[in-house]
């Protein structure tokens, strides 16, 4: 086959070959949505829990959106939505340097301390 | 002398790639934010973008029996399933997103045919029998593609899939169920199921992709956690499934090599036509310039939605400022 096709993506083969575009273009006429991160509640007690994103003109509309995209089978009883450019992540390249510090520190975990087999309720 | 700032050195590429092997290596997953070779990422761009857009024009062999779907029952049935195709489109979209790609240049290169869609959605929906037959063999393919997917090596494509393929189950049953309604029906209704499935099968074995000797990319793809089995294995598979559902319903499958190799516990089935499915990935199948021009309608007759929705935030955001 002259070019590259992968099956993989569900519905079957496609050209995936280096042939085929990736690089976003500058925008022309696009619209301009900010990109919303999507949390669900899945049931009361539970805490929100990404889901994915979309694109929408506003805060309410990506609410709306969020609701048809994600909960069409009772998956949720909340959702809440915050533009990505909102949200500060840590930066994975500090990996160590950030999260380090607890990975030394085994006395914080219960099973840092022996105790007899024979105290009751432990 | 410069003042000092709180940049740092960049980190060393050898360093990066060890720990995307490493990570690759532990079946851990790769997140949006971490280093990714330039391979990796784009291949996995150009993968969930094709598998985004045959979401999005899967949604038109069946959409054009909703009118005509027999009953209410029927109706709201398949509703729901083309509003899931919608739903599993922008699953995709928003994994494809996370990669740098951005969701309406996708659409763009879609309608512009610069990125493909799955092949079997260029063949017609000629008869009703043809969306439960699109339930039970294509979806029932997609299904033996997908399931494999929800361990990818890229966690927001594996995330999506997992969604995808909670959903994917309904598909497939509404489509085998909507067959066993058609063949307890009359003689008529039987025949137009044989014939649905005598032209969906060849197709759907398509789905597959090449014969694992003619798939250049599958090494790589594999050593990158993005593709789990070949595609002769996952062609294999579907088969040997497929044939006892086929045996229930009381269809016969068109092939007449299809027969079980009893040392192997495997079906052997006849040779593929990889031509045809070359014409028709290649642009020259029946559908495959009705599906475009009807996407490219889609975006562009809409587009005053989209404007007004961006004027109505843009007026309501100075109200409040």
């Amino acid at each position: 086959m002259s070019t590259d096709v992968t099956a993989e993506g569900g519905h079957g083969a496609v050209p995936t070959g280096p042939e085929v575009p990736v690089e976003p273009r500058a925008a022309v006429s696009r619209r301009d949505w900010p990109l919303y991160e999507v949390f669900v509640r899945g049931k009361r007690g539970l805490n929100h829990v990404h889901v994915g994103s979309l694109h929408a003109p506003d805060d309410e509309m990506a609410v709306h959106a969020a609701r048809d995209v994600f909960t069409r089978r009772n998956e949720g009883v909340s959702i809440w939505v915050v533009k990505a450019a909102d949200i500060t992540a840590s930066s994975p390249d500090e990996k160590d340097p950030m999260f380090a510090p607890s990975g030394d520190k085994v006395y914080r975990h219960p099973t840092f301390y022996e105790i007899p087999e024979n105290v009751p309720h432990m | 002398m410069s003042a000092p700032t709180l940049e740092r050195p960049a980190p060393d590429e050898t360093a990066l790639q060890q720990q995307f092997d490493a990570t690759i290596a532990a079946d851990h997953r790769i997140e949006p934010r971490d280093w990714m070779p330039e391979g990796y990422r784009k291949t996995l761009i150009r993968q969930v973008a094709q598998h985004a857009h045959s979401e999005i024009i899967g949604m038109q062999p069946e959409g054009d029996w909703l009118l005509a779907a027999p009953s209410l029952r029927r109706k709201a049935i398949l509703l729901a399933k083309v509003q899931d195709e919608a739903g599993h489109g922008l699953y995709l979209y928003s994994a494809a997103e996370t990669l740098g790609a951005d969701r309406a240049d996708l659409t763009d290169k879609l309608i512009e045919g610069r990125q493909k869609y799955s092949s079997i959605f260029n063949y017609p929906t000629l008869t009703y029998a043809d969306v439960g037959v699109i339930g039970w063999l294509v979806d029932g393919a997609a299904i033996c593609n997908q399931v494999p997917l929800c361990r990818s090596s890229y966690g927001p494509y594996a995330r999506a899939m997992i969604r995808v393929c909670k959903e994917e189950s309904f598909h497939q049953r509404q489509g085998y169920e909507l067959l066993m309604t058609m063949m307890r029906g009359t003689p008529e209704q039987r025949a137009m199921v044989q014939d649905a499935v005598d032209r969906w099968w060849w197709p759907s074995l398509m789905m597959f992709g090449p014969p694992d000797d003619d798939s250049p990319n599958s090494a790589q793809s594999m050593a990158w956690g993005i593709k789990r089995h070949s595609n002769d294995e996952l062609r294999q598979r579907f088969v040997d499934m497929t044939v006892p559902q086929a045996e229930f319903l009381g269809v016969t499958l068109p092939d007449p090599e299809l027969s079980l190799d009893p040392e192997t516990g495997h079906h052997r089935f006849g040779a593929i036509d990889w031509d045809e499915f070359k014409r028709v990935i290649s642009g020259h199948g029946p559908k495959n310039a009705e599906r475009i021009a009807r996407r490219r309608a889609a975006r562009d007759d809409n587009a005053w939605v989209t404007e007004a929705a961006t004027t109505y935030a843009a007026k309501h955001a100075e109200a409040v400022a």
